[in-house]
């Protein structure tokens, strides 16, 4: 203490609180843990027992080595604050790897069920939850988080607000990541798709996310620039939605505070409603308007072309969050759901096409005059590709939103097959080549280790998904068609499994594409290891100049 | 370029682009029209509240069952949403009715039919073969692709807090009456008898085995699937009595 005074250095009161709380909810979940009705229980309250002791640990331990007083600007240039990027940054990196390969396993169980090895942990109705989450939430979710704390920061010219709280977003969702990941495993779920954590788990992750708009938000009341950057809207529209869907979609009591189960207050057909209106938005914001913003950012950064129409932009912006709202119900075309509801639900998909497809121009026009680049530049390559995909998927998903298509489509590979192509195609690439943009700045270092490696990651990621998308377009009409096979005398064709047993050669070589993807991101891994590895540029890069505001 | 006109509505468009909290109203009013729209009028129509005769809520090994059901995932690979379509209607049965999973909370229709539909499955087969099935579903279908479920037959169903469980769910709007509750344990061990003592009082049509009160998860869940889609008599079911 008497060093501290020496530097003039004090506990703050944010450090003080935070040790208080956190040591609190330590003990809490020590006790919890003696008390929890399962281990499984247990083993999660232990672990929050331990990530909050570590929590304050960590506090104390930063307190004796930070400056007393942060500089909000360096020689009149901001000094931002790239500490939880280089964290997310590097965290999306590894959990991609590990959410790839369990839907790699997961993909080859069902061509080889022996691969279950009649485990619960690893069963596929455990295991492909935590392939979703893990790709979902871990690897685009560490992407969304390290892209806008750094795109809020730089389009704003604003050191990033807080100093513990940013730490807390970044860790804090890590921690529940590990939560609803390990809950997976041993049977703890809600079963709602992409919705599976448990009451605890959702509650610490409001506080994360709550924290995560304040920081956002405390930039940009820091901002030097008048106006809000279009990527920065994209994101807020992101976190605010995804705060709304989640508290609506929770709505839970659990059984006990000792117990890891909760049983949700909808039921039913209320339930299925507010889950896919939750469902089909987590796509909507969490892996479309996120990465737009992202798409806003990047790609013209990377081209060094400034966004192609501010105007198309606006509208582009606003039609979409508008329109995405409403999809939901194409889920549930010919359900116990209403039809006025499924009616709705696939005009707006139908709709929502448009403004998908303006978003998509923007991006790819604001190539204009730089095309050339596509040539020479692998990560720029790699960010249009994504973009071109986005514009597939788009298009793919409201033609399966009308019902005649989903009366064909609905239950089969077909909507496996549309979801990879978004989420390999556009998130996974879209986030490939921002990772590959954002690295080599946030880690000072001159560029990636090597371009050649980015090309190799990029054609064997494409031909991966080809193969991916491709078997599963195969595999969903087929099996669509089989069930729906009469023959001349009127029974229906097919049993069940004569369906199932059709489809192995396409799981193969879906598991085939997967695979190459795996490879893909192996090889990334690989660059960006050596990258961070490779010394420090001299030059500070402070000569980019920051993006023009959107007017 | 522009007109005047126009450009004066990109202008005001800057209120926006000037005000983070402005921006986050904004954005919260466009968000809100649709779920409010879509989901509201489902606590109120008739045809998604109806009470339909049959369907009651489950008893507490049916309920072990359905949690058995949730937390292995199964979900994931088995629809339970018949839909009105002619080659579904004659593999699986009468279509689905919401009043049938008015008590499933959470709902657990599904998006992917990886393995057949089994809102209807109850009935379809003995409790031996879904016994083996779950052991090793290649046993009894050769070319399945289903996970086997071993453990589930070697784990004793151990819910010394079935109580509360059905406590929460009262809570959230099943009619489990206070009898119901109190009576939980004793419930759950009855319907693992013979004679299922007055579990059917309860819970009408509850099926009882003789597992010598000691069930296992395996015996839970199957008492589930036995159950599922064979609630409402469909020859006394009036389609369209809440068609207005």
């Amino acid at each position: 203490m008497a060093q501290a005074i020496q530097s003039g250095k004090s506990l703050r009161f944010g450090e003080l609180s935070l040790m208080v709380v956190f040591a609190a909810l330590a003990v809490f979940s020590a006790f919890v843990a003696t008390k929890a009705y399962t281990p499984e229980y247990a083993f999660h309250a232990i672990l929050f027992a331990i990530g909050s002791a570590a929590a304050v640990f960590g506090i104390m331990k930063r307190y004796g080595v930070r400056a007393a007083v942060v500089e909000q600007t360096i020689d009149g240039k901001p000094n931002y604050n790239y500490g939880p990027i280089k964290f997310t940054a590097v965290a999306a990196m590894i959990w991609g790897l590990a959410g790839f390969l369990v839907g790699l396993i997961a993909a080859l169980q069902l061509a080889y069920p022996a691969l279950n090895f009649d485990l619960p942990w690893i069963s596929f109705g455990r295991l492909r939850p935590l392939h979703t989450s893990a790709v979902i939430f871990a690897f685009g979710g560490n992407v969304l988080l390290a892209t806008s704390l750094y795109v809020v920061q730089r389009t704003s010219r604003a050191r990033l607000a807080g100093d513990l709280s940013p730490w807390y977003v970044a860790l804090g969702y890590n921690f529940f990541i590990v939560i609803a990941g390990t809950g997976y495993l041993l049977g703890i779920t809600r079963s709602h798709e992409y919705a599976e954590p448990e009451w605890y788990a959702i509650l610490f992750l409001v506080t994360v996310w709550v924290t995560y708009l304040l920081v956002m938000l405390g930039t940009l009341w820091k901002r030097s620039e008048p106006h809000i950057y279009v990527a920065n809207w994209f994101y807020l529209s992101m976190i605010v939605t995804i705060a709304v869907l989640v508290l609506g979609n929770n709505t839970e009591v659990p059984v006990s505070i000792f117990s890891s189960k909760s049983y949700p207050v909808w039921s039913g057909v209320q339930d299925a409603m507010i889950q896919w209106w939750y469902g089909h938005n987590a796509v909507g914001f969490f892996l479309t308007a996120g990465f737009l913003g992202i798409m806003y950012y990047f790609v013209p950064k990377r081209a060094e072309r400034p966004v192609y129409s501010y105007r198309l932009s606006i509208v582009h912006f606003w039609a979409l969050i508008f329109l995405y709202i409403w999809a939901g119900p194409h889920h549930l075309h010919y359900t116990a759901l209403p039809d006025w509801a499924q009616t709705l639900g696939m005009t707006f998909s139908v709709i929502l096409w448009m403004p998908s497809w303006g978003g998509m121009i923007n991006g790819l026009m604001t190539l204009s005059g730089a095309w050339d680049k596509l040539r020479t530049d692998p990560v720029l390559r790699m960010l249009v590709v994504s973009v071109a995909f986005y514009g597939m998927s788009t298009f793919e998903g409201p033609m399966m939103a009308v019902k005649a298509v989903n009366a064909l489509s609905h239950y089969t590979d077909w909507t496996i097959g549309h979801v990879h192509s978004g989420a390999l195609g556009w998130v996974g690439f879209v986030s490939f080549g921002a990772l590959y943009c954002l690295i080599p700045w946030v880690f000072n270092r001159k560029g990636l280790y090597s371009l050649k490696l980015v090309d190799w990651h990029f054609w064997v990621g494409t031909i991966g998904i080809v193969f991916y998308i491709s078997s599963m377009w195969v595999a969903g009409i087929m099996q669509g068609l089989m069930w729906r096979s009469y023959t001349a005398l009127g029974f229906l064709e097919y049993s069940f499994v004569e369906t199932v047993d059709a489809m192995h050669p396409m799981y193969v070589i879906r598991a085939l594409g997967g695979g190459l993807f795996v490879v893909g991101a192996c090889i990334m891994a690989y660059n960006i290891y050596m990258t961070i590895r490779s010394p420090e540029s001299e030059a500070v890069p402070s000569g980019r100049p920051s993006l023009a505001p959107a007017e | 370029m522009a007109s005047a006109q126009n450009s004066s509505i990109w202008q005001k468009h800057g209120i926006f682009e000037k005000n983070s909290i402005v921006l986050v109203i904004g954005i919260i009013v466009a968000i809100a029209w649709g779920g409010l729209v879509e989901i509201v009028p489902l606590f109120y129509l008739k045809s998604t509240i109806e009470k339909v005769q049959g369907v009651r809520p489950y008893s507490p090994l049916e309920l072990a069952g359905f949690n058995i059901y949730v937390r292995e995932g199964c979900y994931n690979c088995h629809s339970q949403m018949v839909r009105p379509l002619r080659d579904e209607v004659e593999r699986y049965g009468h279509y689905s009715l919401a009043a049938e999973s008015m008590y499933d909370h959470p709902f657990q229709w599904g998006s992917k039919r990886t393995g057949p539909d089994l809102a209807r499955v109850g009935g379809k087969y003995s409790d031996d073969w879904h016994r083996d099935h779950m052991n090793n579903p290649r046993a009894v279908v050769p070319t399945s692709i289903m996970p086997a479920y071993p453990w589930l037959a070697k784990t004793p169903l151990d819910l010394p807090n079935i109580k509360e469980d059905l406590r929460t769910l009262a809570i959230v709007g099943v009619p489990y009456t206070k009898e119901m509750i109190d009576k939980a344990d004793a419930d759950l061990k009855a319907q693992a008898t013979a004679d299922g003592g007055d579990v059917q009082k309860r819970y009408a049509n509850a099926i009882a085995r003789d597992l010598g009160g000691k069930p296992t998860e395996l015996d839970a869940l199957i008492a589930y699937l036995q159950r599922l889609g064979t609630q409402v008599d469909f020859k006394l079911y009036d389609a369209k009595a809440n068609i207005r």
